[in-house]
């Protein structure tokens, strides 16, 4: 069913009756030719774009849960392309050009909303990094504007610029960031790869490779065997638990971030702003919330909740830059476990088992990335190559010497 | 979370900072044949369990020593806490 305003308007004036599902539940069939482990924001963008634009129509998506129920629906949902490296800014900003035509590729409100990213500046040091990362960001084709404190104070008036000891000497804006309804991703990739035949299949965990001769030839599931001639794991922070039944160990450690939402309030807070002087990042959503996070825990965790030195930390950075958060009251927070890597870049590749593919590390970043990950990974999966702009993000790298490492941190993946 | 520690008790964690999974604890020997690949699995690659996992914790804000902490990542509970210079030694004996 396409959706459009007029059909909107038509249902709403009788009686909403005619709206159908918006995607299947089938069974799953004994064989496809890729199956799909995984079916967050990056299983069900790499199902789409194997369907719309690769002509793969024999393909499965398994989830253990229910689709949404991973990290797709529980980040802050900022999208942006405001990276360093070559390896990974075109990768980013592919994304980003991806997500300005969503919606009207898979016909469905995403609620994709450019309201633009500030970097806060505090020092004369930042500033230089930031004005070489906007040159790096423009060399890809994306936009960057070096603020100075005048226009900061112009656009953000709330901020604290009399603040002594993180004085805010500036900012880097990319006006196309923004923000996106993070569930509607998810509900609109399964929408459009389920209307291209894909089987989206929830409930189904998978918990074993067939690897026959060094060939992976299909998983195990909950809900039996299905076979297939490429299996492709997007699982994000279960990465290594499920790369584990292949008998791999990853460059790759699991740690929760935690994420807060304020009770709703009148329009505040234009866009995206970060601090630069600690971890902290923060937007308004459209029914008002204040949706703000920072650092990861630090310790390895599968726990999907977090604890409460980072919960003060979080509110000791948003106190730094825009005092009046104080009188903001919590209304919510959750968190979400992420596949941190060992230099904070991801991974797109194929593995030393044929017919295995890779799909992860995505850090506390991934979801800007969602579209360009099941594009890229699409593009992996039917010819064989690697898209152009996600050659750098090979399983390898560390053995190859060719880390994409944008903090400079080492291998220390909590510090990314 | 709350960190036990052998000499000085009960801890907060907020006072120690986490290095990761204890077999860091284990440096390979740069001399032996394959040196790279086992530099390579040494720095770069994990377990990763979601269970009981041996960590290396330091005592920053405290004695400035080592722990080998053994904790569950599916519950965050702590169950051993040793001295690693005692887990270091016993695993040369
Ligand atoms: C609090 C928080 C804030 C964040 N903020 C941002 C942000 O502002 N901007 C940004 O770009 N990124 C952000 N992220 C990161 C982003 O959400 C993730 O990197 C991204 O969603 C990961 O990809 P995914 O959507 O495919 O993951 P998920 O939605 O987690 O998908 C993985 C799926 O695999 C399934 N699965 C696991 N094991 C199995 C199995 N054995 N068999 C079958 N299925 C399995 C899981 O159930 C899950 O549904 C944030 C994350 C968190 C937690």
């Amino acid at each position: 069913m396409h959706y459009s305003a007029l059909k909107v308007l038509w249902q709403g004036l009788t009686g909403n009756k005619g709206w159908t599902e918006v995607w299947r539940e089938p069974d799953p069939k004994p064989e496809y030719d890729i199956v799909i482990v995984g079916g967050g924001g990056h299983g069900l963008a790499t199902a789409y774009y194997l369907a719309k634009e690769f002509g793969e129509l024999n393909v499965a998506v398994l989830e253990k849960g229910w689709i949404g129920s991973g990290n797709i629906g529980r980040n802050t949902t900022i999208i942006r392309s405001n990276y360093l490296l070559p390896g990974n800014q075109p990768f980013y900003e592919f994304s980003l050009t991806l997500w300005e035509g969503l919606e009207q590729d898979f016909n469905y409100n995403a609620m994709v909303s450019q309201r633009g990213i500030i970097n806060l500046i505090h020092s004369d040091a930042q500033r230089d990094a930031y004005a070489r990362r906007g040159n790096s960001m423009r060399i890809s084709g994306a936009d960057a504007v070096l603020l100075d404190r005048r226009k900061v104070r112009e656009m953000c008036p709330f901020l604290d610029f009399e603040n002594g000891r993180f004085p805010i000497q500036g900012g880097l804006w990319q006006p196309r960031a923004g923000t996106v309804r993070h569930d509607a991703v998810a509900w609109g990739f399964a929408r459009g790869a389920d209307s291209r035949g894909v089987d989206i299949i929830q409930n189904c965990e998978v918990t074993g490779f067939q690897i026959e001769n060094g060939v992976c030839r299909g998983v195990e599931t909950t809900r039996g065997v299905i076979r297939a001639g490429k299996v492709a794991v997007c699982v994000a922070g279960s990465s290594s638990r499920v790369m584990a039944q292949a008998g791999m160990r990853l460059p790759i450690e699991s740690h929760v971030l935690q994420a807060f939402v304020s009770e709703g309030l009148k329009p505040v807070i234009p866009g995206v702003v970060t601090f630069g002087a600690g971890h902290f990042y923060i937007s308004q959503s459209d029914k008002g919330g204040l949706v703000f996070g920072g650092d990861i825990d630090g310790y390895n965790s599968y726990a999907q909740r977090g604890n409460l030195p980072v919960v003060e930390d979080v509110c000791e950075g948003g106190m730094a830059i825009m005092p009046m958060i104080g009188r903001a009251r919590l209304l919510r927070m959750w968190g979400g476990v992420m596949d941190m890597s060992m230099d904070g870049s991801p991974f797109i590749d194929r593995t030393h088992i044929d017919g295995l593919y890779f799909n992860g590390g995505w850090c506390y970043g991934g979801f800007k990335a969602t579209p360009a990950s099941g594009y890229c990974y699409a593009h992996l999966l039917a010819t064989g190559r690697p898209h152009e702009t996600a050659q750098a993000m090979r399983l390898d790298r560390f053995i190859t010497g060719a880390a994409i490492d944008e903090r400079g941190a080492g291998a220390q993946p909590n510090l990314h | 979370m709350i960190i036990n520690h052998p000499l000085l008790g009960p801890r907060d964690a907020a006072e120690f900072v986490i290095k990761g999974d204890a077999s860091l604890i284990d440096r390979p020997d740069w001399q032996i044949e394959n040196a790279a690949e086992a530099f390579h699995e040494y720095l770069f690659l994990r377990d990763n369990p979601a269970g009981e996992h041996r960590e290396l914790w330091y005592h920053e804000q405290g004695d400035r020593s080592w722990l080998v902490v053994t904790r569950n990542t599916l519950t965050h509970e702590v169950t051993r806490v040793e001295m690693a210079r005692d887990v270091a030694r016993k695993a040369r004996a």
